[in-house]
């Protein structure tokens, strides 16, 4: 208000200000993203640059065979595929089942509806590491102790995203449910041609947060997997980190392939991201 | 008034007098439309059931066990526990992450809500901003550690390189427990603002236009107008963002794993490392190394 009615010297003003704003957030920007141009910028330096006791921001010369080198030191290779095959099957299990519970949840009347909305939102709570020994036992009397199964399964109904599908859905009008319904269609018909396809953000959401919570799992992983041929690329790179502790530079080149595919899929579908958070009601 | 039935169906029922009353029939669509609801959910509830519920039982049973890893284990009542309560490492790490928990998380919503406040209004390269800050929210904490790992170095890591370039003198981020500390709080704190930026970004919108006007017509100006009419209105989300925060900051494993080990000296040893360490010491393989002590 006040900007108007003073005229020229208070659009200034604010114009110092957006500058000011804006500057600001140009520093906070390169002091957020310096830790992931560190690592670019290690990966491609010789290491006679890493070692001197001088601050060197770009490398003397670009070595690009600090990939090729940390790559053959181990079997990254198999991890990578391992780690592609988990987190894509992950993806379409997960984000399955996890719709179909957030419709039933969001619209279908049945009893028991509202206890089990509450048993599922609260084991949100429960530290999975907590669980971890238990649910170990459980894998190993099924047989799955070193098996994609493992990894996937276990982790596959999750409170998050049913919670987010119910909240999702709960903002779809009953009566395109009910006139569905009157020409005839079953609920699978419903979910399927009435639904999913008003549930473009939700899917899109779901799909990131499954690809980078399985992509990027560390602990459970670890723990049910046995051979090396198994391993996925984050347990992978901690082998990398024990036994080449001063290659700095091939650990650093790993690194960022191995967070590459998610910086990829983080930067197609960030807008979705940032626009499917604010409107599944996770606010 | 009573639930009505769908048009259609009322109509059917008085053109068939001979029908059975809709409201036996509705009884029967309901039992009908309760159990496919349970089909649908059925593998999700197999799941939970399996994976979450049975090993929370579990875990209160192995709590009151002495166990070798295999086979049954022998009834030691509340023997852990006591176990435990000697154990100082125990303590240690109930205090590091109570600490590491009070620190952390209203770090994270302070700095991520005052990037939302400067990235609410227009700017050039927003969205760039947004992702930006947002990004390493999405690293994994493997990554992650070891590149603070590797920037934390004490001898060639770049932040001390930086420090001495300023005529300091380098820090023993790796050696000495309280630096060590720092630089894990400062990772977290790094790695989590995006998401709180986000969610603050979100709750913004829900701010009504309204009030902002009306207590600029009372004389509010910048500063006032954020404290008296924005954050009273964000707390909702900061209720949300706490406990999203709690939950996610106490879970921090795999960071800690990788940049401190739990070092120097139990320095960063957090409940769940503890844990992790108590439980699968003998058989843990990836241990990381550890530099200093």
């Amino acid at each position: 208000m006040s900007t108007l009615t003073t005229g020229r010297p208070g659009i200034r003003r604010r114009r110092g200000r957006d500058a000011g704003r804006l500057g600001l957030l140009v520093v906070l920007a390169v002091v957020m993203a310096f830790p992931l141009l560190w690592m670019l910028l290690t990966a491609v330096s010789p290491d006679r640059d890493l070692n001197s006791a001088d601050l060197r921001f770009w490398p003397s010369v670009l070595r690009l065979d600090n990939f090729s080198r940390a790559w053959n030191s181990l079997p990254f290779s198999t991890w990578l595929v391992n780690s592609v095959a988990i987190a894509l099957v992950a993806v379409v299990i997960t984000v399955a089942i996890n719709l179909v519970a957030g419709f039933v949840l969001a619209k279908m009347r049945f009893t028991g509806r509202s206890v089990l909305l509450l048993v599922i939102v609260s084991t949100l709570m429960i530290p999975v590491q907590v669980l971890m020994i238990p649910q170990f036992r459980i894998v190993a009397e099924l047989g799955w102790v070193n098996t994609y199964w493992a990894v996937i399964i276990p982790r596959a109904a999750e409170a998050f995203g049913i919670f987010l599908s119910r909240q999702f859905m709960l903002a779809i009008p009953d009566e395109l449910i009910d006139a569905a319904r009157v020409d005839g269609a079953g609920t699978l018909r419903i979910l399927r041609s009435v639904i999913l396809p008003l549930c473009k953000p939700l899917i899109a959401v779901l799909v990131i947060f499954t690809f980078m919570y399985r992509w990027n799992e560390f602990a459970w992983p670890l723990i049910v997997l046995k051979d090396q041929g198994l391993y996925t690329l984050p347990i992978g790179l901690t082998f990398l980190q024990g036994q080449y502790t001063t290659d700095y530079s091939g650990l650093m080149a790993m690194a960022l392939v191995s967070a590459l595919p998610m910086l990829v899929v983080f930067l197609v579908f960030q807008r979705y991201l940032v626009e499917g958070i604010s409107t599944t009601g996770l606010k | 008034m009573t639930v009505q039935a769908p048009p259609g169906q009322a109509a059917r029922t008085a053109a068939f007098p001979g029908a059975p009353p809709a409201r036996r029939r509705r009884r029967g669509r309901a039992v009908r439309e309760g159990a496919t609801a349970y089909l649908l959910i059925a593998p999700n509830l197999v799941l939970f059931g399996l994976f979450l519920l049975l090993p929370l039982v579990m875990t209160f049973v192995l709590a009151l066990q002495e166990s070798s890893g295999i086979g049954p284990g022998r009834w030691i009542g509340l023997g852990n526990y006591r176990q435990m309560a000697s154990d100082d490492v125990f303590w240690r790490s109930l205090v590091n992450t109570a600490v590491f928990v009070a620190v952390t998380v209203p770090a994270s919503l302070a700095i991520g809500l005052g990037l939302a406040l400067l990235l609410n209004r227009p700017i050039r390269g927003r969205a760039v901003f947004r992702s930006v800050f947002y990004l390493p929210y999405v690293i994994s904490g493997v990554v992650i550690g070891l590149t603070a790992d590797w920037m934390f170095n004490e001898n060639i890591g770049v932040v001390n390189k930086i420090l001495r370039l300023f005529g300091g003198d380098g820090v023993a981020w790796q050696s000495s427990p309280l630096p060590a500390f720092a630089s894990l709080v400062a990772v977290i704190v790094w790695s989590h603002v995006g998401f709180c930026m986000v969610i603050y970004l979100a709750g913004l919108q829900g701010v009504p236009r309204e009030r902002y006007e009306a207590a600029s017509v009372d004389g509010a100006t910048g500063w006032q107008l954020t404290r008296h009419v924005t954050l009273p209105a964000l707390r909702p989300t900061t209720f949300f963002l706490v406990v999203m925060m709690v939950i996610t900051t106490f879970q921090v494993f795999d960071v800690i794993f990788v940049l401190t080990g739990g070092g120097p000296g139990n320095a960063t040893q957090m409940l769940v490392t503890y844990a992790y360490a108590a439980g699968s010491a003998p058989a843990s393989r990836a241990t990381p190394r550890r530099s200093g002590s």
